[in-house]
C-alpha cells in the first residue's frame, strides 16, 4: 500500500501542471516535422535542474511521450513523419486524411497512443526489474537477426512493388554505411568530404525523403492538399472508439510489442511501429487494405510507438542503460542531479521512481483530452491554411529541423540532396519507406553481424554464434514466417483465400 | 541588483585573473560540446555550469554540435570568433588519433587547448558472478586460452581500445576487442554476459552498481568511491590515464583570455562540492592548466602516436 502513497505524491498540483505542460509542449514539438522527441527532451533538460528529481522526471517523461504522439499529426496531415517513430503512421494515416477522414485518423491516433502509453507505463510500474533482463538476453546476434527481421518487413510493405522495394532498401543500406564505421573505424563512401564523415543522419534523411517530395508535389499540382469533410464539427470520437474497440486485440498486441522493443537499447519507436504494423497486417482479415487508409494500421503504429516510452525507461531505470536516445539524455540529467541510477535505485530511492512512474501514467491519461484539442487545432490549421502559405511554412521547418539536429548546415545539405533524389525516385515508383528502413536497420545489422563474428571467431564457433542461440532462432523463424507467409498460407489453404491470392499474385507479377 | 552582480563579477574575476583581465567574461559564454547530450562530456559540462556562473556571475550556455566522433565540431573551432565567448569541449585521445588516421578537417596542433580538467580512467569490468575474482585470474585464463577472452568497449580506436591493446602488451596476453556504439551498449554486453569482460570507463561502474565487479582501474591512485578496486599501476602495469576532457578555444583567442578561461576552470576544479559531485559520478579530476599544456600535449602525443602506429591506425 506504500506504493499508493506515491500516487498521491504524483498528484500534487505542481506535478499535474508539469505533466500537462510537458505533454502540450512535447506534442507541439513532435508535430513539427524535423523536431524529434530526442530534441524536445534535450532542449528542456536544463530547465529541470532546478526541480526536485521526481518532478523533473515527470516533466521529461511527459514531453517525451507527448512528442512521440505529436509525430502522428504531421504523418497523418502532411504525409511527413514528425518524428522517426511515426514513419509507419504515414502508410495509412495520410491516405485516410486524403479521402476526408483526417479528423478520424487524428482521433484514432490519440486513442491508440493513450492505450499504448498506458500499457507501457503499466509494464514499467509492475514488471520493470524482471523485464530488464530481457534487454540483457539480447546480444549482438539477436540484434543482427532483429534487423534482418525488420528488413523482411519490406516484402510486406511493398506488395505489388517488391522489386522496387528491395532496390530502395539496398539504397538505404548503402546510405547506412556512409561515414566512419562504429565497428572497425573504417571510413567509407565519404568521397573525401567532411560533410559525410559523420554519416547520414536518420532524421535529416527522413525530412528529405518524405518532406521535399510532398512539397514539390504540393507546388506542382493544383488540387487542394486534403479533401475537406462535408460537415466540420466534432472529433468523430465515438466512431474512433468503436474502431479501437473492434481492433482491441491489435492495440494490445502492438502495445506489448512496443514495450518489449522499447526495452532493447538501440531499437526504439521506429522499429517498434514497423514491427507492430507488419504483425497487424499479417494477422488481419483484410491485409490488402493496409496502405490504403486502414484504421488498424494507425492503431498498430501509434499504440506501439507510445508503448516504447514506458518500455525504454525499464532498462534506463533498472540497469542504467538507456533504452532509447531520449532516455540517454534523461539518464545524463539524473546523473547531474546526483541520483544514482541502476539496481539500487528501486530500493534506495523508491519514492522518486514510483512517483515518476505514476506521473508518467497520469501524463499519458492527460494526453487524451490534450491530444484531442491540439489535434483538432492542427487539423483545422492544415486545411484552412492556403497552400501558398503551407508550402513555405513546411519548407522552412525542413531547414530548421535538419539544422537543429547538430546545429550544423551539413545536415541541411544532406537533407536537401536526399530530398531531390527522393522526389526523382518517387516519380519512378520507389517509396521512401524501404529506403529509410534500410538506413535505420543497416547500422544495427552491420554492428550485430561484425560483433557476433568477432566474438564467435574468438571462441572458435562462428556458426554457433549465429544459429546456436534459442532467442536468435525464434527471431529467425519469425523472419522466415514473415517472408514466406503468403506462400505458406496458400499451401495450408488458410481461411482468407481471396486476399492471400491477391497478395501472392501481386508478388508474382513483379 | 545589477550593481551587486557587477560588483560580484569584478571581485570574483579580479581575485584570480589579475587586473588585466578584470572584465572577462562580460557576457554569457557559449560552451560547445562536440557530442550528443547525455554522454560523459555533457554530464561534466553540466556539473561545471553552476560553478562557472557562481565564479564569473555570467551564464555558461551549453550547446551541442555532435558528429563524426567530435570531429565535426573540432574542425570548425578555428573558424569561430576568438573573443573568449566561444569555448569548446575537447577530448583526448580523440583529437590526437583522428587526424593521425585521416583528414578530418583539423590537425592536432591546430587546436588550442587551455585546460584539461578531468579524465575517465579505463577499467576492466566483469559481471558480479563471474569466475574471475581478480585481474590475475583473468590474465591466467587469457594465457591458457589465447584470443578467447573478449572485451567489449566503446568504439574502435577509442581510449578503451587503446587501453586493451596496451594491456595485452603489458600482460603478455592476447585478447579480442569487440567495439560497441558507446558506453551503454558495451556495458549491456558485459551485464548480459555476451562478452568475457568489458574495457570501459569508471563512470559506468556508478550506474551498474553491484551487478559488476571492477577488476582494475587506470587511475593514478585508487578512486575514492571504489576503494576496493586496485589500480593497474599497483598491480604492476604501467597503464594510467583514460579519456581526458578539456576546454579548447579558437586559435584567434588572445593569450590573456586563454589564461583567464584556464584559471576559471581550475578554480571550479577546487570547489569541494564540485569535487564530490564529479567523484560520485566516477570522474577523476586532474588539473592541467594552460601554462603546462604544451608539455602535457607533447607527452600524450608521443604516447598515443606510438600505440596508434602499433595498431595500424596511423595511416597518414
Amino acid at each position: 500500500m506504500e506504493v499508493l502513497g506515491y500516487l498521491i505524491d504524483a498528484l500534487t498540483p505542481l506535478n499535474l501542471l508539469l505533466a500537462v505542460g510537458g505533454v502540450v509542449l512535447g506534442t507541439v514539438i513532435g508535430a513539427l516535422p524535423g523536431l524529434s522527441a530526442t530534441m524536445a527532451v534535450a532542449v528542456l533538460v536544463p530547465f529541470t535542474f532546478a526541480m526536485n528529481p521526481a518532478s523533473a522526471l515527470i516533466v521529461l517523461g511527459a514531453i517525451y511521450t507527448g512528442a512521440i504522439y505529436g509525430g502522428s499529426y504531421a504523418a497523418i496531415l502532411v504525409n511527413t513523419p514528425g518524428t522517426p517513430s511515426s514513419i509507419a503512421t504515414t502508410f495509412d494515416g495520410y491516405p485516410m486524411a486524403k479521402r476526408g477522414d483526417g479528423t478520424l485518423a487524428v482521433t484514432l491516433a490519440t486513442v491508440s497512443s493513450v492505450i499504448g502509453g498506458i500499457v507501457g507505463a503499466l509494464f514499467l510500474l509492475l514488471l520493470a526489474p524482471p523485464l530488464a533482463n530481457f534487454a540483457l538476453a539480447f546480444g549482438p546476434p539477436e540484434y543482427f537477426w532483429l534487423a534482418v527481421f525488420g528488413l523482411t518487413l519490406i516484402s510486406a510493405l511493398s506488395v505489388g512493388n517488391l522489386l522496387k522495394g528491395l532496390i530502395g532498401a539496398c539504397f538505404g543500406l548503402l546510405l547506412a554505411m556512409v561515414g566512419v564505421a562504429v565497428v572497425g573505424g573504417d571510413i567509407r563512401f565519404t568521397m573525401d568530404s567532411q560533410i559525410l564523415l559523420g554519416g547520414i543522419n536518420v532524421v535529416s534523411a527522413l525530412i528529405g525523403l518524405y518532406c521535399i517530395p510532398v512539397l514539390i508535389d504540393l507546388v506542382a499540382t493544383p488540387d487542394p492538399h486534403l479533401k475537406v469533410e462535408q460537415e466540420l464539427g466534432g472529433y468523430r470520437l465515438k466512431e474512433a472508439l468503436s474502431i479501437a474497440w473492434r481492433g482491441k486485440v491489435n492495440a494490445i498486441r502492438s502495445s506489448v510489442l512496443g514495450t518489449l522493443i522499447g526495452i532493447l537499447p538501440g531499437a526504439g519507436g521506429s522499429i517498434a511501429s514497423l514491427v507492430a504494423y507488419s504483425e497487424a497486417r499479417r494477422s488481419s482479415a483484410h491485409p490488402e487494405r493496409f496502405g490504403t487508409g486502414e484504421p488498424n494500421g494507425i492503431i498498430a503504429t501509434e499504440s506501439s510507438n507510445n508503448a516504447t516510452v514506458g518500455g525504454g525507461f525499464i532498462p534506463t531505470l533498472v540497469l542504467g542503460i538507456p533504452g532509447t536516445p531520449p532516455d540517454a539524455i534523461i539518464l545524463g540529467a539524473l546523473l547531474v542531479q546526483g541520483i544514482k541510477i541502476g539496481p539500487s535505485l528501486f530500493t534506495e530511492q523508491g519514492s522518486i521512481v514510483y512517483t515518476f512512474m505514476f506521473g508518467l501514467l497520469i501524463a499519458t491519461v492527460l494526453m487524451f483530452p490534450v491530444g484531442l484539442l491540439l489535434g483538432r487545432y492542427a487539423y483545422k490549421s492544415i486545411i484552412t491554411i492556403p497552400k501558398a502559405m503551407l508550402v513555405p511554412v513546411v519548407a522552412f521547418m525542413t531547414v530548421i529541423g535538419s539544422f537543429a539536429i547538430h546545429n550544423n548546415l551539413d545536415d541541411v545539405l544532406v537533407m536537401f540532396v536526399l530530398g531531390v533524389i527522393g522526389w526523382v525516385l518517387n516519380r519512378l515508383g520507389f517509396q521512401p519507406s524501404p529506403i529509410v528502413l534500410g538506413l535505420v536497420l543497416g547500422q544495427i545489422a552491420e554492428q550485430g553481424f561484425v560483433q557476433s563474428y568477432l566474438i564467435g571467431n574468438a571462441q572458435g564457433n562462428v556458426l554457433g554464434m549465429f544459429f546456436g542461440r534459442p532467442l536468435s532462432l525464434v527471431i529467425v523463424a519469425l523472419a522466415v514466417l514473415t517472408l514466406f507467409y503468403p506462400l505458406i498460407a496458400k499451401r495450408w489453404g488458410v481461411k482468407k483465400p481471396s486476399s492471400v491470392t491477391a497478395t501472392a499474385e501481386a508478388r508474382n507479377a513483379d | 541588483m545589477l550593481k551587486t552582480l557587477a560588483a560580484a563579477v569584478l571581485v570574483a574575476t579580479a581575485a584570480f585573473a589579475g587586473p588585466a583581465m578584470a572584465e572577462y567574461p562580460e557576457r554569457p559564454v557559449n560552451y560547445i560540446i562536440a557530442f550528443n547530450p547525455g554522454g560523459e562530456s555533457d554530464v561534466a559540462a553540466r556539473l561545471q555550469q553552476p560553478y562557472w556562473e557562481k565564479i564569473t556571475g555570467k551564464p555558461l550556455v551549453i550547446q551541442y554540435q555532435a558528429g563524426a566522433g567530435g570531429a565535426q565540431a573540432w574542425s570548425k573551432l578555428n573558424s569561430m570568433e576568438g573573443d573568449g565567448y566561444t569555448i569548446m569541449g575537447t577530448n583526448l585521445p580523440h583529437t590526437i588519433l583522428q587526424p593521425l588516421e585521416k583528414d578530418v578537417g583539423y590537425e592536432t596542433d591546430d587546436l588550442v587547448h587551455v585546460n584539461f580538467f578531468h579524465y575517465t580512467p579505463d577499467a576492466i569490468f566483469v559481471p558480479a558472478d563471474s569466475q574471475f575474482k581478480t585481474l590475475q585470474d583473468l590474465i591466467d585464463y587469457a594465457k591458457k586460452n589465447p584470443g578467447m577472452v573478449t572485451f567489449s568497449g566503446s568504439g574502435s580506436n577509442s581510449s578503451n581500445h587503446l587501453a586493451q591493446q596496451r594491456f595485452d602488451e603489458l600482460a603478455g596476453v592476447k585478447t579480442t576487442y569487440i567495439p560497441f556504439s558507446g558506453t551503454g551498449p558495451a556495458m549491456t554486453a558485459v551485464l548480459g554476459k555476451q562478452v568475457t569482460a568489458g574495457f570501459n570507463y569508471s563512470t559506468s561502474a556508478v550506474n551498474a552498481g553491484d551487478k559488476v565487479r571492477m577488476l582494475a582501474v587506470s587511475s593514478d591512485e585508487r578512486m575514492s568511491n571504489f576503494s576496493d578496486t586496485p589500480t593497474f599501476k599497483e598491480l604492476g602495469f604501467d597503464l594510467v590515464g583514460g579519456a581526458y576532457r578539456g576546454i579548447g578555444v579558437p586559435k584567434s583567442t588572445p593569450e590573456d583570455i586563454r589564461k583567464a578561461i584556464s584559471d576559471i576552470v581550475t578554480k571550479i576544479n577546487q570547489d569541494p562540492k564540485f569535487i564530490k559531485q564529479m567523484e560520485d559520478a566516477g570522474f577523476v579530476l586532474t588539473d592541467i592548466p594552460y601554462s603546462e599544456m604544451k608539455a602535457f600535449m607533447d607527452e600524450r602525443k608521443a604516447f598515443y602516436t606510438d600505440i596508434a602506429k602499433k595498431m595500424g591506425i596511423a595511416k597518414r
